[in-house]
């Protein structure tokens, strides 16, 4: 039986689909038979993410609705040998997703995968309340910032009522996942801490994500961060995904480091 | 440190501000959530009985559900204003 995660936050552009392109190759790197689901009906993104925006064929509606079987719409990832994704459909009908379709595809990937990570659209509509109903874990991706906060607190209300879990009366394993943080700004008490966002949201930090020119590059080349291994985000998610396996890991890159003769001069104060 | 401390004084309010904001609008958005979908309507329904009676406005009827481990408790509190009422009944009443 297979693990399934929700990539979910509420509010779009904070880092949904670069993260779950990151934490799915992460799982796969490991060694985890791992299947990525885009659930952006409309707006296809993981496949360019993931650099396989030429190999899609069929989608994941398509499946659902009788017109290609799983194998034919499932593909290979090129990097990470465990790692495969389905692609979302870009028809503009809404409805072609149906909780039942949603359901047989999950139980049928279940089968031969150890992780099915949902990449969920932004907002509190359909899309979004499908790629959480089926869902065992969620991670919220969070920016430190107030619009993205109040709105993953919305998607954790979202996930205590309109999912499985809650409805036969279990919880969902939550998981806080901060990117885009910046350590210098927030020393500067420009940006909410870390420890801000954790106790306003009141969910287990998984990972800090710190901002980064790496992730605009590697989305541009259609490589997912965590595969450039000289960058901090690179490490950030390979942490992240070791904590999702149950790991314990010190955080890293969340501490202003202050640089230069200047900050030598006033070393020591804080 | 101090020296920088004072330039940075200015901003470090932000983020605290930021703090504070989320902590209140979350308060009351998740007391919302936590409510049976039929209060807003019993509170509609309670406000129309006692407009009957006495001229009141709307934000003095209140309706709040608290949940405890083996009960809940409805909670209905109707403001009077002084002027509401005659014979000098001071406000306030449940």
């Amino acid at each position: 039986m297979a693990k399934v995660i929700v990539v979910t936050s509420g509010k779009g552009g904070v880092g949904k689909t670069t993260s779950c392109a990151s934490l799915g190759s992460g799982l796969a790197l490991r060694g985890h038979r791992t299947v990525m689901i885009d659930f952006d009906v409309g707006l296809r993104n993981l496949d360019l993410i993931l650099g396989c925006e030429r190999r899609v064929v069929y989608d994941l509606v398509n499946v659902i609705q009788g017109e290609a079987s799983l194998q034919q719409a499932l593909i290979r990832d090129k990097r990470a040998d465990e790692l495969y994704m389905l692609p979302a459909s870009q028809t503009r009908d809404k409805d072609a997703l149906t909780l039942e379709g949603v359901q047989q595809v999950i139980a049928e990937l279940s089968r031969d995968f150890d992780y099915i990570l949902c990449d969920s659209p932004a907002g509190i509509e359909r899309g979004a309340q499908l790629a959480m109903y089926f869902a065992d874990e969620a991670v919220l991706v969070t920016n430190p910032e107030v619009s993205s906060v109040r709105d993953t607190d919305r998607i954790i209300g979202l996930l205590h009522a309109k999912t499985l879990a809650a409805k036969e009366g279990r919880k969902i394993t939550e998981h806080l996942l901060i990117t885009r943080y910046s350590p210098e700004r927030v020393h500067q008490g420009e940006m909410l801490s870390l420890e801000d966002v954790q106790e306003i949201l009141a969910v287990p930090l998984m990972g800090v994500i710190p901002e980064s020119e790496a992730v605009l590059t590697a989305s541009n080349k259609g490589i997912p961060v965590i595969h450039d291994e000289t960058c901090d985000a690179s490490q950030a998610y390979r942490d992240a995904v070791a904590r999702l396996l149950g790991e314990e890991r010190p955080l890293r890159f969340t501490e202003y480091r202050k640089q230069g003769l200047f900050s030598r001069v006033f070393k020591g104060g804080r | 440190m101090k020296l920088l401390d004072l330039f940075q004084r200015e901003q470090r309010a932000s983020a605290g501000e930021a703090r504070e904001r989320l902590k209140i609008i979350l308060a009351h958005e998740r007391s919302l959530r936590s409510q049976p979908e039929f209060l807003p309507r019993l509170q509609q329904d309670l406000l129309e009985v006692v407009k009957r009676y006495v001229s009141i406005q709307s934000d003095q009827v209140r309706v709040q559900l608290d949940r405890h481990d083996m009960m809940s408790v409805l909670e209905i509190n109707v403001t009077f204003p002084n002027t509401a009422l005659s014979g000098g009944v001071q406000g306030g009443g449940h």
